[in-house]
């Protein structure tokens, strides 16, 4: 079978595939009792990409607690490798967010994290499925998307999380996230969007315990053209795994909050 | 808990933001007798619950247990049951004292309103129920005696947990204002909150999720059987196991945490270790009863039983988002922080509204005098609203 797809370049190929071969349409993923793929089961990246979507080098974090809060490196998770193309105006934003990132990034507030941070932040998601809408559950704050599978509408109003519609395309889940706000980060270095955003996702199975996860993403307002991010997402094979809670709101409310207090915290 | 100030904050967050003002018929104050109401006693004899795919019955949707029923009986009340038109005249009741809690012309009329934003409970889908009370076990749908350990419990958890007064920090304002946990009632077990009382029940493979539109606390069900996790983990919302008999889906919750101190007053001085069980089951095509029971030795002379019967609702139910638009808590710190500077700086002309402050905290449905101190009055307003909505049944 001939197969035809870009590699991360951009670079137009065309391959024999043979049999066995890994792509991510190659695997049939067990089916659900009405014959849609199984998503089922927790799941989480294995990345530092909450630290940084593009690629960096090992930095000091804080510094107030000795080792604890630093950065472990990463190649990024963009694909073609490079930085994100910004508008003038946003990569000054994104500057001024990396300056200060410690006290504003949303996720130090305990904020949602929008999409698709959510998805590779370091906390297990869960999926449930049913046929009308399929559930992704994180840990993080039980931070929750509704992916409509019917009755397909548009955005009520802006939110963190975004509002999401999908279909089943063959084995991929794609997902199409508009209706976003503009306040969360894709990450703890102040990489930013507007609230133009729009992600589409494309979740594909490639063997029991793995899924390859895409996201594209634009916003006019921010990027000059759209990119894409990749990476897979691991099965968490715990035998007694479930999403437990992690209320993070008072973990923060000194950080928001502690200017206003009768003694202040600076 | 403060609903009041929940209002402020994230509650009408939500409002504004789509989901109860679109969502739900609004209409008039005072003709808040006339929401729509869902009959809980439609099914058939034979009517049977559809199933999901893997063969669970089903209670997906989008649900509210939206009421005016009492938990407890009330004093003057001798019948388990209304006729339909006592229980039409004591929700007509409720909802007029509902809609009074504020006095027109005031600054808490305009922030706090529930009529004006759709947010009280006669303006929403609400769930007919004939019954005094939701308690339907003991008979007398009174809750069986209290131990002086419950009380002790209870008023341990009301005693501020910081140094200082309630506004010197965050730390000793009412959990459910800082969207920390559902504040207005109690998330566990599921009993009508004051205000968006609204769920959405997915269920896939092995689990069921219940999502509360307050907060966006979430509560994933196991269906396959694990042991409870060691005590060691706690959570607010404890650990759910569940299994369905039949149609009923049966859920035992265990490993709760020792801060219960939002909790309905029922369920404030329960130990951490009480027995939680839950029935939820399907009764007609817009309509399920659920039941709790709660046994803790140390708490009750017996175990109780509450039966609060859900409705279908329109969905959806939009993020909440509470602690990210938190607003109330910011202001009413600020507002504190501006009533000290006026107090220091003019003693003598600042008295009345340090007074006022402590005088709605202590009398909560008292009017307030004048608008000095914006910030710190409407919070303190808020919050005193807050121990008064606390038992909100």
């Amino acid at each position: 079978m001939l197969m035809v797809g870009f590699l991360a370049g951009g670079l137009l190929i065309a391959v024999e595939s043979s049999g066995g071969q890994a792509s991510p349409a190659a695997f049939r993923a067990p089916r659900t009792k009405d014959g849609k793929p199984d998503l089922n089961g927790f799941w989480q990246a294995i990345n530092s990409a909450n630290w940084d979507i593009t690629p960096h080098t090992a930095a000091p974090g804080p510094n107030t607690l000795g080792e604890l809060g630093s950065i472990p490196p990463g190649l990024g998770i963009i694909e073609g490798g490079g930085q994100l193309p910004y508008l003038p105006e946003a990569l000054t934003k994104q500057k001024e967010n990396f300056e200060k990132r410690w006290k504003e990034d949303p996720e130090a507030k305990c904020y949602l994290p929008g999409v698709p941070r959510v998805m590779y932040m370091p906390f297990p998601i869960q999926i449930i499925e049913s046929p009308q809408m399929i559930m992704m559950i994180s840990e993080y704050k039980s931070a929750l998307r509704t992916v409509f599978m019917e009755n397909h509408k548009k955005a009520p109003a802006d939110s963190w999380m975004g509002w999401s519609n999908g279909t089943w395309d063959g084995e991929t889940l794609v997902i199409d996230n508009t209706g976003f706000n503009d306040r969360s980060w894709f990450d703890r270095a102040g990489n930013h969007h507007s609230d133009s955003l729009h992600v589409v996702e494309r979740i594909t199975m490639t063997d029991i315990d793995h899924l390859n996860y895409e996201a594209t993403i634009e916003d006019p307002q921010v990027f000059s053209r759209s990119w894409k991010i990749s990476m897979p997402l691991y099965r968490r094979k715990e035998k007694n795994m479930e999403i437990l809670e992690y209320r993070c709101v008072e973990y923060a409310e000194d950080l928001v909050y502690g200017h206003l207090y009768k003694d202040p915290i600076k | 808990m403060s609903h009041r100030l929940i209002a402020a904050t994230g509650g009408l967050a939500i409002a504004l933001g789509g989901a109860v003002v679109m969502m739900w018929p609004v209409r008039l104050a005072g003709q808040a007798d006339t929401s729509r109401t869902v009959s809980a006693t439609t099914s058939s004899a034979n009517w049977k619950a559809p199933r999901t795919p893997d063969g669970q019955p089903e209670i997906q949707g989008y649900w509210t247990n939206n009421t005016y029923t009492p938990l407890e009986r009330a004093a003057n009340v001798n019948k388990e049951f209304f006729t339909k038109e006592e229980a039409e005249a004591d929700a007509r009741r409720r909802a007029a004292q509902e809609a009074t809690q504020t006095t027109p012309g005031t600054t808490g009329d305009v922030h706090y309103d529930f009529t004006q934003f759709g947010l009280d409970r006669g303006q929403g889908t609400r769930v007919e129920n004939l019954r005094t009370s939701l308690i339907i076990d003991p008979p007398d749908g009174k809750l069986p005696a209290r131990s002086a350990e419950f009380t002790a419990r209870a008023n341990a958890r009301r005693t501020p947990r910081a140094p200082g007064g309630q506004y010197d920090t965050v730390k000793n304002i009412p959990i459910g204002s800082r969207c920390i946990i559902g504040g207005v009632g109690q998330p566990m077990p599921m009993f009508p909150q004051g205000y968006n009382s609204n769920y959405q029940i997915v269920q896939g493979p092995g689990y069921v999720m219940i999502l509360y539109e307050n907060i966006g606390d979430i509560r994933i069900i196991s269906l396959n059987g694990e042991p409870f996790p060691p005590k060691e983990v706690t959570q607010w919302m404890g650990i759910s196991r569940g299994h369905w008999d039949g149609d009923t889906l049966i859920v035992e919750t265990s490993n709760f945490n020792e801060r219960i101190e939002g909790r309905n007053a029922a369920i404030q001085g329960v130990s951490s270790d009480f027995k939680l069980i839950e029935r939820f089951k399907r009764t007609g095509p817009n309509t399920m009863m659920y039941e709790a029971t709660i046994d803790d030795p140390s708490s009750y002379a017996s175990p109780w039983t509450a039966q609060v019967p859900f409705a279908m609702m329109d969905g959806p139910i939009f993020e909440p988002a509470c602690h990210e638009g938190n607003y109330g808590i910011a202001n009413t710190l600020a507002g504190a922080r501006l009533a000290e500077k006026q107090a220091a700086e003019n003693p003598a002309a600042a008295q009345p509204a340090a007074a006022d402050q402590r005088g709605a905290a202590a009398a909560p449905r008292g009017g307030a005098g004048g608008q000095r101190g914006g910030g710190a009055r409407g919070g303190a307003r808020g919050g005193a609203r807050g121990g008064n909505a606390g038992g909100n049944q």
